[in-house]
């Protein structure tokens, strides 16, 4: 975390769908350069809030701020400052990289200029000059991982929201793809990232924990384990999520 | 007693778009053919010479990524593909020959949710019922530990359930004609902790009840919960046994270390000529000197010069170790 000034604020955040409640009053900040775990079991309303939050869905209530601008008023100027990318949907197979490239950055508005010196710079850094005419199909999945995460990022975003970006992804891959979390981190980059790996929130700087669309908690690492009096961040999103009620 | 033989399996696909004659295809075909592309390699090799042997009343895990060749080996199993060479058994059946009677005797859980999403959860149950000529009521037993968490909810559409509802579900219905064999494909894919740990307890119920079971993940740290694995990696298996049988093997000395500040570590260790490897494991650094011989007492000393502050610890590897391992060794 190198910096104090949320670049996420959510106060109150309710997302009803007719009587059932998603998201139940989400209060918590995230800071400029922080990596941020969102975790919680299936249906606990971590999907929901992404939405809100990127700018694509409503809250029925509350307030939620991201890079300064309104969930309400202003989704569109939301979608311009942040990224998204997922395991299931980052890059098309059948374009190449240098296609993928200006595919993305046109549909983030950039302007065809800056396209062309963005993608040089951007093939050059990751050392893809050989690739750039090659098919995504034909690359490596370390590569294209590192493609997807920086075509994520090729509008210099203040804000990257990474959904299970490593799921089903080989041992090294995974590892791999952490090291440029943290150099994008370093860089002042804001990541928000969804995991089921329990291993990977221990790589996290704060972790949320939603439980029935609640935040159940939020803290560090290290003392969330304090607090659940747990070895690892596994047992304490068991000892959570499980909490009394054991089916 | 063997339930399972496969022998030298091989499978390879046509890339997609490569051989097809839609008009997309020769779309892409010309835009390739203007733009002086390489035309993608046209196979991939899904499974390369797989053999293995499942026990009966065994619970076999294959370990491995997305694209290691999982869903097309269990898609050999159940006869739903038909491989190139090789040749499998399935309780003394050949998948090509047999396939009528694979059907009967294995229930299959295909990776992707492929219920009836407009169905309610009894309409789905009874329609795979129906489809083996028999009943919920006459299989009920067989389900019970697992639909009745889920009965509750029987009216509601399939497309309607939670993840861990729609994979109880998806079991269910593999299980509802009583077969012998299970083979269960990712089934805990996607899935939170909480919701993994429990479809395991409903497995080793399952096993409890003689059933063999094949199953398929891609989060190592399921091994353990297996009688054997195999892992798997593009295509190729790279070790099968015991999971205590693969961490034995691996034959390397593991320590796991931490420091205040994390990134400097993993840069000075990785700089070390002493380095075979070091990756980041959940809160610790796992470091694999390249002498196997080095002891806690002597790397101690070494790190402690610059993090003085270091935490180390000699470790039992996981699965997860012998596989980052043994993926480097494939290359």
């Amino acid at each position: 975390m190198n910096g104090t000034e949320p670049v996420i604020a959510a106060r109150n955040l309710v997302k009803k769908f007719g009587s059932f409640t998603a998201n139940d009053h989400l209060s918590f900040d995230v800071y400029k350069g922080e990596i941020f775990g969102f975790l919680g079991a299936n249906g606990a309303g971590k999907t929901t809030a992404m939405k809100i939050l990127c700018g694509l869905s409503k809250p029925t209530s509350g307030e939620a701020r991201v890079s300064g601008y309104d969930v309400y008023h202003e989704p569109n100027k939301i979608k311009n400052c942040i990224g998204y990318m997922s395991q299931k949907f980052s890059l098309y197979e059948d374009l190449t990289v240098s296609e993928n490239i200006r595919f993305f950055a046109g549909i983030y508005g950039m302007d065809r200029k800056k396209i062309k010196i963005k993608s040089r710079q951007l093939i050059e850094k990751l050392g893809l000059t050989d690739a750039a005419d090659k098919l995504i199909a034909d690359l490596p999945l370390g590569w294209r991982q590192k493609l997807a995460f920086s075509v994520a990022l090729v509008h210099d975003p203040g804000i990257v929201f990474l959904d299970e970006p490593t799921s089903g992804v080989d041992p090294i891959t995974r590892r791999q793809f952490w090291s440029l979390i943290y150099e994008a981190a370093s860089e002042g980059v804001t990541i928000f990232l969804t995991t089921h790996y329990m291993d990977e929130a221990e790589y996290c700087d704060r972790v949320s924990i939603m439980v029935d669309g609640r935040i159940a908690a939020l803290d560090t690492p290290g003392k969330l384990k304090e607090t659940f009096s747990a070895n690892s961040m596994n047992e304490v999103f068991i000892k959570l999520v499980r909490g009394g009620s054991d089916i | 007693m063997n339930n399972v033989i496969a022998e030298n399996i091989s499978k390879s696909f046509k890339k997609a778009g490569s051989s097809g004659n839609t008009p997309i295809d020769k779309i892409k075909k010309a835009r390739a053919h203007k733009k002086g592309l390489k035309a993608a390699a046209d196979e991939i090799k899904a499974l390369d010479r797989v053999s293995f042997q499942v026990n009966s009343g065994e619970l076999f895990g294959f370990i491995g990524p997305d694209g290691a060749g999982k869903t097309s080996l269990f898609r050999i199993l159940v006869s739903l593909l038909v491989p190139d060479s090789g040749n499998a058994k399935v309780c003394g059946f050949d998948v090509v020959k047999d396939y009528k009677k694979i059907r009967n005797i294995a229930g299959y859980m295909p990776g992707k949710f492929s219920l009836y999403q407009d169905l309610t959860v009894e309409e789905n149950l009874s329609f795979y019922a129906t489809i083996f000529n028999t009943t919920i009521q006459k299989n009920y037993h067989l389900v019970k530990d697992i639909y009745s968490q889920i009965e509750p909810f029987k009216d509601r559409r399939a497309g309607a359930l939670s993840g861990g509802m729609k994979q109880k579900l998806a079991l269910s219905c593999a299980m509802i004609h009583k077969p012998e064999i299970l083979f269960l494909d990712e089934p805990t894919t996607g899935v939170d902790a909480v919701s993994r740990m429990e479809f395991w307890e409903m497995l080793h119920n399952l096993k409890k009840a003689g059933i063999t079971i094949i199953v398929s993940t891609p989060y190592m740290d399921e091994a353990s919960l297996c009688d054997r694995v195999a892992l798997i990696q593009a295509g190729k298996i790279l070790n099968i046994g015991s999971p205590a049988e693969i961490i034995t093997s691996f034959g390397k000395t593991v320590f796991a270390i931490r420091a205040g500040n994390a990134y400097a570590l993993i840069n000075d260790l990785e700089k070390s000529p002493l380095c075979e490897s070091v990756y980041p494991c959940g809160q610790y650094l796992h470091y694999i000197p390249k002498n196997k011989a080095t002891t806690l007492a002597e790397l101690t000393v070494t790190i402690r010069e610059k993090h003085p502050d270091a935490e180390i610890i000699t470790i039992i590897p996981g699965i997860e170790d012998c596989f980052i391992n043994l993926m480097k060794e494939a290359r």
